[in-house]
């Protein structure tokens, strides 16, 4: 697919609020990316021009925010609406491998969607959720910068430009973060993750090795912040690339001015992606 | 038909704003307090023909939208 193909949709609905930085990212890098509101995709009061399919575009993100409030559970009433509305198209682009990226609140309504961590290719939406986002064990809504190792292999469509064992720093902002798999299971998870390459970024000090609070912000089991879904093409992951895509949004971004943010990444891997689609 | 629709956290899944809660209820003096867990409470009115079929309803309802079964349970109690 050429650059100038590529289209990439940024799911809104009231309450997101990272739509906007999302956006710039995808179109900084040359291709068309626009915010669109869900009701778009269903809605009969919706101009004719304005009216949208899913497969009008290449790569769905779900923005950062607090959807609906965070009402019920964080993303779990756009996940809900979703659900409703587009499960099926939903279910298709993700077996035709077209991308999906959860932001913070996106990952939220990616694990209520079932759609991670998405174990059955064949089913890319299980019917009920299989992990969850609880609310950080320190009980505080977690605002900062946190270092991430990379420690995917190659299967997530939206990492392939960083090395594995690479350190990032993106900030976290969030109050449910602290992925839990079911009680009795939390080991078979793991291994099932771990052998499937789904695994994407852990937290980890300043030196590069895994600790606990405040270095993980929310408790997450094995300090995970982000993983993919078992064909590479689903990711979710609670830190914000999209808040350090530009080097001048790192605090020490004197060191090194004229480098790319460590965010930057995220959009060129899975556009490189697209563009050998 | 009215019922209260209680979901709750899964026994072993911790339950920070309740820690946080029993912490600041003992600095405030309360110190027999044991424990503190939260729940949240839905209060659903709802027509239907009978409680068997508002029941089934309402479980629906809470496995699609109001309990994430991987950390919460959830408990109908009917009020009338």
């Amino acid at each position: 697919m050429e650059l100038e193909e590529i289209r990439v949709a940024v799911l809104r609905i009231e309450g997101t609020n990272c739509e906007d930085e999302t956006v710039k990212a995808f179109r900084s890098l040359g291709v068309y990316a626009e915010a669109v509101h869900l009701k778009q995709f269903y809605s009969d009061m919706i101009r004719d021009e304005e009216q949208r399919s899913l497969f009008d575009y290449h790569c769905i993100v779900f923005p950062g925010g607090f959807s609906a409030g965070d009402y019920v559970r964080a993303g779990a009433i756009f996940s809900a609406r979703v659900k409703s509305v587009l499960k099926r198209d939903l279910e298709e682009f993700i077996r035709e491998g077209y991308p999906i990226l959860g932001i913070c609140n996106g990952f939220q309504v990616l694990a209520e969607l079932g759609a991670l961590p998405g174990f059955d290719e064949d089913k890319p939406l299980a019917d009920k959720p299989e992990m969850a986002l609880g609310i950080n064990e320190s009980n505080r809504f977690e605002c900062r910068p946190t270092f991430l190792k990379h420690e995917n292999g190659g299967k997530c469509v939206f990492t392939r430009k960083i090395g594995k064992g690479k350190m990032v720093m993106f900030p976290v902002a969030h109050a449910e973060g602290r992925v839990i798999f079911p009680r009795g299971k939390e080991e078979d998870y793991l291994e099932r993750l771990k052998e499937n390459d789904q695994v994407v970024f852990r937290y980890v000090d300043e030196r590069g090795n895994y600790a606990g609070y405040p270095w993980n912000p929310n408790g997450s089991i094995y300090n995970i912040a982000g993983i993919c879904n078992v064909k590479g093409n689903v990711f979710g992951l609670m830190p914000h690339p999209e808040r350090v895509f530009w080097r001048y949004q790192h605090p020490n971004w004197l060191e090194n001015p004229e480098s790319p943010g460590d965010g930057r990444a995220v959009f060129e891997s899975v556009i490189e992606y697209l563009r050998e689609f | 038909m009215i019922a209260d629709v209680y979901i709750e956290l899964k026994e072993g899944v911790v339950d920070p704003e309740g820690e946080a809660t029993k912490k600041a209820l003992r600095l405030l003096g309360f110190r027999k307090v044991k424990n503190v867990s939260t729940r949240k409470v839905f209060r659903i009115e709802i027509d239907a023909k009978s409680k068997e079929e508002a029941e089934k309803e309402i479980k629906e309802m809470c496995e699609k939208l109001l309990a994430n079964p991987v950390i919460q349970n959830y408990r109908i109690v009917w009020i009338e």
